[in-house]
């Protein structure tokens, strides 16, 4: 059985497929064109995985044809069933998977290639091993993240003494095995490789607190790109240089600008250990923590509040996202429009597990778009509003981040709830945020709590601001 | 160095530099879908895994390559799906306010 075309005419299905690749990154990047931009990706990914199907090399259909039918299937059940707010891991996964294939592949390749010869190219040999190291590390290292946002492993970071040398050695001892594997060409260095790989992508996802996951997930997508990259040196594969390497590039870049948004370079995300007490809080405030009192109100009272300002500032956060409040939370917004209140989202720039996460739950909500506030357009504003409405949203509004030298957080920009004239904090309880931070905003004299899961608490406030 | 390589090179170098640009101007609100779109471009790996599946001799590299394609196609499959789902969210629906 033969489809075959020739290798030209499949490589300039390649070029095509680039292109559209290229173009559907290109819209994916403003706002208008997104979503098309998406479709003509896929459509680019379609031209090359069917002209792939005619490449004269495959001789064996049933592999690939069974694989694929496997995978479409929890493919599209998985992306189908995923809710909204569970969207983030649900990427860290596809990352991983990814990742994990280009790993397989270099292990095949590897198997193939190593015992027959002797005389593997050397360019080959070290793009496979690159391709195994770095789709391993973006295996495991998304499972890992995974695992953290659905809470399966505590998303506060594990570290443990001497955890960076550890690290360290590991690392070296990675390269000891991928210069042996690859100058000796025996499988038992290329499976020490690819085993130490995976425990390494463990290892540094581990220390690395759940609010910082967006940052380590677009890390670790970029990782996969390059490592798909590197596949395509092995195969000799255009599209797989092309596609691979623009997501490692445009994946660098995306974290870089991520972090920036959290004024937090890269490598302080990585080794930082964000969310570890730092050393001189533990000692000196904690005395004052237990001390300090916090102001509960009803939901008739912070109707009322609400209900009387002439400014209000709706603060969205993680909370409302796992509640699914966001309805509920346009429907008081247009109640206190009605009265004449003036109602203005602040979106913080990491409000939620990912940057764009409250834009898409409120789109959803139909919220219009000019009522959005980006944090540096709305800081201005929180001295003029009478009443900052927080509905799950913690760390981003933290005053420490900007008053406390001592804090984790000091450095990130915050939205400066506390200079309003009220704060209501809709909240289930006083835990601590997602980074872990006690959160100082709390117990401040203009603060007032209304404990409850955010959508009945904001239930309860649209059927108090109506009897108002 | 052959040919080939010193091509696969150049290719390489542009789309680094090529991938730098595309995203230089992107506003914030995009970050998490562009991560999710570019997250399901790099599942053309699945056409490497395909090329392997497709003439794998022994055992072990039909099983590598099986599970490869698997994990591909959820790559490219799932990925683009969850894209779609949250670039849908931004559709602006007309306004039903009337004020």
């Amino acid at each position: 059985m033969t489809l075959a075309v020739s290798q030209t005419n499949i490589n300039l299905a390649y070029l095509v497929a680039s292109v559209c690749l290229i173009i559907g990154i290109k819209r994916l990047s403003s706002p208008a064109t997104a979503r098309s931009g998406n479709v003509v990706a896929a459509v680019g990914m379609a031209i090359a995985i069917v002209f792939t199907f005619l490449d004269p090399d495959i001789d064996t259909y049933w592999i690939i044809i069974a694989g694929m039918a496997v995978g479409t299937v929890i493919g599209v059940a998985s992306a189908r069933m995923v809710k909204m707010t569970a969207i983030p891991q649900m990427v860290a996964l596809f990352n991983g998977v990814g990742g994990g294939a280009a790993a397989l592949i270099a292990a095949a390749e590897f198997h193939r290639l190593a015992p027959a010869s002797g005389h593997v190219l050397p360019e080959w040999m070290g793009a496979m091993l690159f391709s195994a190291l770095i789709g391993s590390i973006s295996f495991s290292g998304s499972l890992v993240a995974f695992g953290k946002l659905q809470e399966l492993l505590p998303g506060r970071p594990i570290v443990f003494r001497g955890q960076q040398i550890v690290n360290a050695i590991l690392f070296a001892g990675l390269l000891v095995a991928g210069i042996l594997a690859g100058s000796t060409e025996a499988g038992i260095w290329a499976v020490l490789l690819l085993l130490g790989a995976l425990v390494f992508g463990v290892l540094l996802v581990l220390p690395i607190g759940g609010a910082d996951m967006p940052v380590v997930i677009s890390l670790l997508n970029a990782f996969t790109g390059l490592a798909a990259a590197s596949a395509g040196f092995v195969l000799e594969n255009t599209a797989l240089i092309i596609g691979g390497t623009l997501v490692g590039a445009s994946g660098t870049l995306l974290t870089v600008l991520m972090g920036r948004a959290m004024n937090r370079s890269l490598a302080n995300v990585l080794f930082g250990a964000f969310g570890a007490p730092a050393p001189a809080a533990a000692g000196g405030a904690a005395a004052s923590t237990d001390g300090k009192s916090y102001r509960e109100v009803t939901a008739e009272d912070a109707a009322v509040m609400l209900a009387y300002a002439s400014r209000v500032v709706v603060v969205p956060g993680y909370g409302l996202a796992v509640a699914q409040a966001q309805h509920n939370v346009r429907e008081l917004a247009d109640l206190l429009e009605a009265r004449g209140v003036d109602v203005k989202y602040a979106i913080h720039p990491v409000a939620g597990r990912m940057p764009g996460h409250m834009n898409v739950l409120l789109a959803e909500a139909n919220v219009p778009y000019p009522q959005l506030y980006d944090m540096e357009d709305v800081n201005p504003e929180f001295p003029r509003t009478d009443v900052a409405l927080i509905i799950g949203a913690n760390d981003v509004t933290n005053p420490a981040a900007r008053d406390d030298p001592e804090s984790p957080l000091y450095g990130m920009p915050i939205l400066n709830v506390d200079q309003s004239v009220n704060v209501v904090v809709l909240k289930r309880s006083m835990s601590p945020g997602f980074a872990g931070i006690d959160n100082d905003l709390f117990y401040r004299p203009n603060t007032a709590m209304l404990f409850g899961d955010a959508k009945s608490s904001v239930e309860k406030l649209v059927a108090a601001v109506k009897a108002a | 160095m052959s040919q080939t390589l010193l091509t696969s090179i150049t290719v390489f170098v542009l789309a680094v530099f090529l991938g730098f640009e595309l995203i230089s101007r992107v506003p914030t609100l995009l970050h998490t879908p562009l991560m999710s779109g570019t997250n399901a471009i790099h599942g053309i790996i699945l056409v490497g895994a395909m090329l392997i599946a497709g003439s794998a001799d022994s055992d072990l590299e039909k099983v590598l390559a099986f599970v490869a394609v698997v994990f591909g196609t959820i790559n490219v499959v799932g990925g683009f799906l969850v894209t779609d789902r949250m670039l849908e969210m931004f559709k602006r629906k007309p306004a039903e306010r009337d004020e």
